[in-house]
């Protein structure tokens, strides 16, 4: 065997490797978010669809995130068309009614669709227990940088993203989240992942 | 030898392969809303087409939102042309978008940092394969020894 060209044909071929393996790594239609770390866009939006229960917000209130300081709160940008946000959505309802009474907050902000096909989309699914609010434009879904739905920000109580989920959410990584972030949260909550800058 | 050939041209093709992104919500293009042309009408217009030709669509494969017929790429043209009728620079648009969706959304990433490497590597490749070549081609016609 020749060594020579054997060593050379190792070195040409590590670097192709290591691209590979940093490419087949990580997945190639994520756009990694330089939000988390930083302030949340400030928005106000309409509501669509009110919500049922405590979490209720009448139809046509408008809803500020600037006035939602002092809370968790968890934005889900979502749509009829999209698949993956029905695997999701009883999830988000019901961790929402778990946290009701509690400084938190749960917003959905319709992507590129209509009222009417949310509105009958809500109804299949059985409800939703937190209001649902329309983004004209899809002005506020550029502002947080969506690129696809479901698409979820949890905020902090001072205004700040500390999370960024693209794809379903998990019951298990917002109750990691909220916990963490609730105003009252005592020092052993700690930041389940490491997001956050 | 042609082992290392191979794997240069193995990394040219790797750095050629752009990383693909979540496709949905294709619509049809949209047309300025304006009825009326003025001059400055058609200098926005073209201010728009030209930073709108820079940014990547976050949902199609390797397009600037100016070629894109996609719903998001259309809304991000007009938050575009919003930007600049509001007395916005290109560069200050441009950072806004970089701001919601990092360096990414640039289709010629600015030559900073790491990024660099993006401009070097591919020069670097051509000569080296234009070197192995130049190398190859010599070996080849180099007349024959005999030894007797």
């Amino acid at each position: 065997m020749n060594w020579k060209r054997a060593s050379i044909a190792v070195l040409a071929a590590a670097p192709l490797i290591a691209l590979f393996a940093y490419g087949f790594s990580r997945d190639p239609a994520e756009i990694p978010s330089p939000l988390p770390g930083h302030a949340a866009p400030n928005f106000t939006l309409t509501v669509f669809a009110p919500g049922d229960g405590p979490l209720m917000q009448p139809l046509g209130d408008t809803v500020r995130l600037g006035e939602l300081v002092g809370k968790v709160v968890v934005v889900n940008f979502w749509a009829s068309w999209c698949g993956p946000c029905r695997s999701e959505h009883a999830t988000l309802s019901e961790t929402a009614r778990q946290y009701a009474g509690r400084p938190a907050r749960f917003i959905g902000v319709l992507y590129n669709d209509s009222a009417a096909s949310a509105t009958q989309w809500i109804g299949e699914m059985g409800g939703q227990s937190y209001p649902a609010l329309l983004d004209p434009g899809a002005l506020t879904a550029i502002d947080y940088g969506v690129y696809g739905v479901p698409e979820t920000f949890i905020v902090d109580a001072t205004g700040r993203i500390a999370y960024k989920q693209v794809g379903p959410v998990s019951a298990n990584i917002l109750h990691q989240w909220i916990d963490s972030l609730l105003p009252n949260a005592t020092a052993a909550g700690t930041v389940p992942r490491t997001r956050v800058p | 030898m042609r082992y290392a050939a191979l794997a240069t041209v193995a990394v040219a093709v790797a750095t050629c392969v752009a990383a693909p992104a979540r496709a949905q919500d294709v619509a049809a293009p949209s047309r300025p809303s304006a009825t009326t042309t003025t001059a400055s009408d058609s200098a926005l217009e073209a201010q728009t087409t030209a930073v709108a030709s820079t940014l990547r669509c976050p949902v199609c494969q390797g397009e600037s939102i100016q070629d894109s017929p996609s719903d998001l790429a259309r809304q991000m043209r007009i938050v575009v042309r919003d930007k600049l009728r509001a007395g916005n620079t290109p560069d200050q648009v441009k950072a806004y978008f970089v701001s919601k969706y990092g360096e990414w959304i640039l289709l010629d990433p600015t030559m900073t940092g790491l990024n660099i490497l993006l401009y070097v590597i591919p020069v670097l490749l051509v000569v080296g394969g234009l070197a192995l070549i130049a190398i190859l081609v010599r070996r080849w016609t180099a007349p024959e020894t005999t030894t007797q």
